[in-house]
């Protein structure tokens, strides 16, 4: 998929492809090796699986003093990281599933987000929370969920999601080197997708949508893993003569609404995608400041693609028709924009649709992961 | 009391806890005019633990507190006027008015936060304290908490930590045998509470939080020993809340603490015993009390006319300072 050039559009460096995953792994060496102030803290981290490699080879080059086992207990660790970001570190904490982050939530949302603000700026927290959604081989209701919007209502975080290897490089250095905690919020079913990535530290901004695909028939506003799914769909549609504007958020707080806001003035419709449920969820969000700016230039409702209203389940029996996919993407734009049905729908259904096993992210995943 | 040696400077002991109870009486003596508008949690009866244990500190050391911590931010070296000037949410307040009194500040001080959710601030101060080892500095954190903070579970997360990396943080137990209103023993099994802190590898000291002294010579063993790398130390120190949970007034008439009368208090009142040393063993006369009473009284009302004569602080900066630059 195409790659942000909205940034660092001098850069001369060596591309080369890494997935998502290394994508990581890099930031944080590379970052590490400039800034001592930089430790990577979690459980498994200096393990020999290293939070699915994304932590390999730290220990062994930055020692047990920067790359920290845990005990297991989130809050008070979160409580020792804030306590570290307030004495001039900059701490990495990771979870390997966002789940287990819910037992912090006091320490994220009372201490980490408020400090600044209530001791009027003289004290700040520079902390990253690497926290992956666990999606996938039967994780079930506890190890998969899309929490992001739950972070992204509190005032003081920042809350980003990058797709890309070149965003989750560029976006997890700028998350480190920000003075304000950022939940740094990884899908799991990205690691395996390639992309390039240049061999040199670089950032891109914590603020700033991206317009993957440009198309004048309908906005697609998405972030994480969606966007794969939408791009899937937007080929097929495009073969069909439907040309689809594709929005990656990339970040859910702040939202750079304004990419959404020009892209309806064009298209007059808006599909909206989550990967987390729809009460009280960022595609609501999207929608309301979409419709509070720019109702006008709205032809029809806007409508978004969510979970549905309840936990996931862990069979796959079960969980299959749970998310939401390229096929799902494909019925929510021809609704929009084929109201007459006048395109083959159970065609292009056809095309999109999944043969392989849906529970993992590609046939090359084998369980346990 | 426990009795005076050379490295107990009494004096500086009790014009602390001075400081500290005339600076909260003119609190409670000032509310009833409900200019003060945020909760305060008085902590008149426990002063000596404030004052015993900072008095072992360097600038360079610091401290984290509690919902009631004006005791340790003044016992710190905590400023004063923007103290008082933060409880009357005023501009010139150590938080701007962004905190009031549960919330208070000083970092040149050393005292680097407090916050009102029980436990908040114990891991805070152990990674501080793991910043200083890291750093290689022999400086200490401390964090003063309740007997009711011990039933959180950070508390016990946090003294696992610190014990596993013998992190250089002095966990101060103010156990006053009351959480609000509901007694210890409607919250914990009868066991001591230091010897669970024992349990999780901590050095362990109890004493009367009443007796300054006390607690001055176990907080310099305790901060000695964390100083020198052995590890995090635990000070529990009893003591007992003269006012009520939160607010200016004394709560009798609730009948939760039946034992409650003004003799009871002042049986225990940790200036009254000090004074009795001060005259026995420092030959203080009545002269040397009035003049140290008559600048801190002075310094107190001060404090009061700088809050007074301090702007607000302007509504439209309100958001302000939600994110750092």
């Amino acid at each position: 998929m195409p790659s942000s050039t909205m940034d660092n559009k001098n850069l001369k460096t060596d591309m080369r492809e890494l997935n998502f995953g290394e994508a990581l792994q890099e930031a944080q060496q590379q970052i590490m090796e400039r800034d001592k102030s930089v430790m990577v803290i979690g459980e498994g981290v200096a393990d020999p699986k290293s939070i699915f490699r994304t932590t390999e080879g730290l220990v062994e080059q930055f020692g047990p003093d920067r790359v920290t086992e845990m005990p297991l207990a989130e809050n008070g660790m979160t409580g020792v990281c804030i306590g570290l970001a307030m004495s001039g570190f900059r701490p990495i904490l990771v979870h390997q599933r966002i789940d287990f982050a819910l037992l912090s939530l006091d320490q994220l949302i009372n201490n980490a987000a408020k400090l600044h603000y209530v001791f009027n700026g003289q004290v700040t927290v520079p902390l990253v929370v690497r926290m992956l959604i666990g999606r996938g081989w039967g994780q079930g209701p506890q190890h998969a969920q899309s929490l992001q919007s739950l972070f992204a209502h509190i005032p003081g975080l920042k809350v980003v999601m990058p797709t890309t290897p070149y965003d989750a490089k560029g976006m997890l250095i700028s998350a480190i080197e920000d003075n304000n905690p950022v939940m740094f919020i990884e899908h799991r079913w990205l690691y395996h997708l390639k992309g390039d990535v240049p061999k040199d530290l670089y950032r891109v901004p914590l603020d700033k949508a991206n317009v993957v695909k440009k198309g004048k028939h309908i906005t697609v506003v998405t972030y994480s893993h969606m966007t794969i799914e939408a791009i899937a769909a937007a080929q097929v549609l495009a073969e069909y003569g439907v040309e689809v504007e594709i929005i990656d958020m990339r970040t859910v707080r702040p939202i750079d609404i304004a990419p959404v806001l020009a892209s309806v003035k064009n298209t007059g419709l808006l599909l909206v995608l989550d990967t987390g449920w729809a009460s009280c969820g960022v595609s609501g969000e999207i929608m309301a400041r979409t419709v509070e700016n720019a109702f006008q230039h709205l032809k029809k409702p806007p409508k978004r693609i969510t979970l549905p209203d309840h936990p996931a389940p862990t069979s796959r029996h079960l969980a299959d028709e749970y998310y939401p996919d390229a096929e799902t993407i494909v019925q929510g734009v021809l609704s929009l924009v084929d109201e007459e049905q006048k395109l083959p729908a159970q065609e292009m259904y056809e095309r999109v649709r999944r043969t392989s096993l849906r529970d993992i992210p590609n046939p090359a995943y084998v369980g346990p992961f | 009391m426990k009795s005076v040696d050379s490295t107990i400077d009494l004096p500086a002991l009790y014009h602390s806890m001075l400081r500290i109870r005339r600076a909260e009486e003119a609190i409670a003596n000032r509310y009833h005019e409900q200019e003060m508008r945020c909760p305060v949690h008085l902590c008149i009866g426990e002063e000596a633990i404030a004052s015993g244990v900072c008095a072992n500190l360097k600038l360079s050391d610091v401290v984290f507190g509690n919902h009631r911590s004006h005791g340790h931010y003044l016992a710190k070296g905590g400023n004063l006027n923007a103290m008082i000037a933060e409880i009357y949410g005023k501009a010139t307040g150590c938080c701007g008015g962004r905190g009031g009194s549960m919330h208070l500040i000083d970092n040149p001080a050393g005292f680097a936060g407090a916050v009102p959710i029980v436990g908040g601030t114990v891991p805070l101060a152990v990674g501080a304290g793991w910043s200083f080892k890291l750093k290689q500095k022999e400086h200490v954190s401390v964090v003063f908490f309740g007997d009711g903070c011990f039933e959180e579970g950070v508390l016990h997360e946090a003294m696992n930590f610190a014990a596993l990396k013998k992190i250089p943080t002095i966990f101060v137990c103010e156990n006053n045998g009351m959480s609000v209103y509901t007694p210890l023993v409607e919250r914990q099994p009868i066991r001591s509470i230091s010897g669970i802190a024992m349990a999780h590898g901590l050095g362990v000291y109890t004493g009367d939080g009443n007796d300054v002294v006390e607690v001055a010579h176990l907080a310099g063993e305790a901060v000695a020993k964390a100083r020198s790398g052995e590890g995090p130390q635990f000070l529990e120190f009893k003591t007992y809340r003269w006012f009520g949970h939160v607010g200016h007034e004394f709560d009798d008439d609730l009948g939760y603490r039946p034992d409650e009368t003004q003799q009871f208090r002042e049986d225990r009142c940790p200036l009254k015993r000090a004074v009795q040393e001060l005259i026995q063993k420092f030959g203080w006369s009545d002269k040397d009390f009035a003049i140290m009473e008559e600048n801190v009284k002075a310094e107190v009302e001060a404090a009061f006319q700088f809050s007074f004569a301090s702007p607000d602080p302007n509504p439209q900066t309100s958001g302000d300072h939600s994110y750092a630059e």
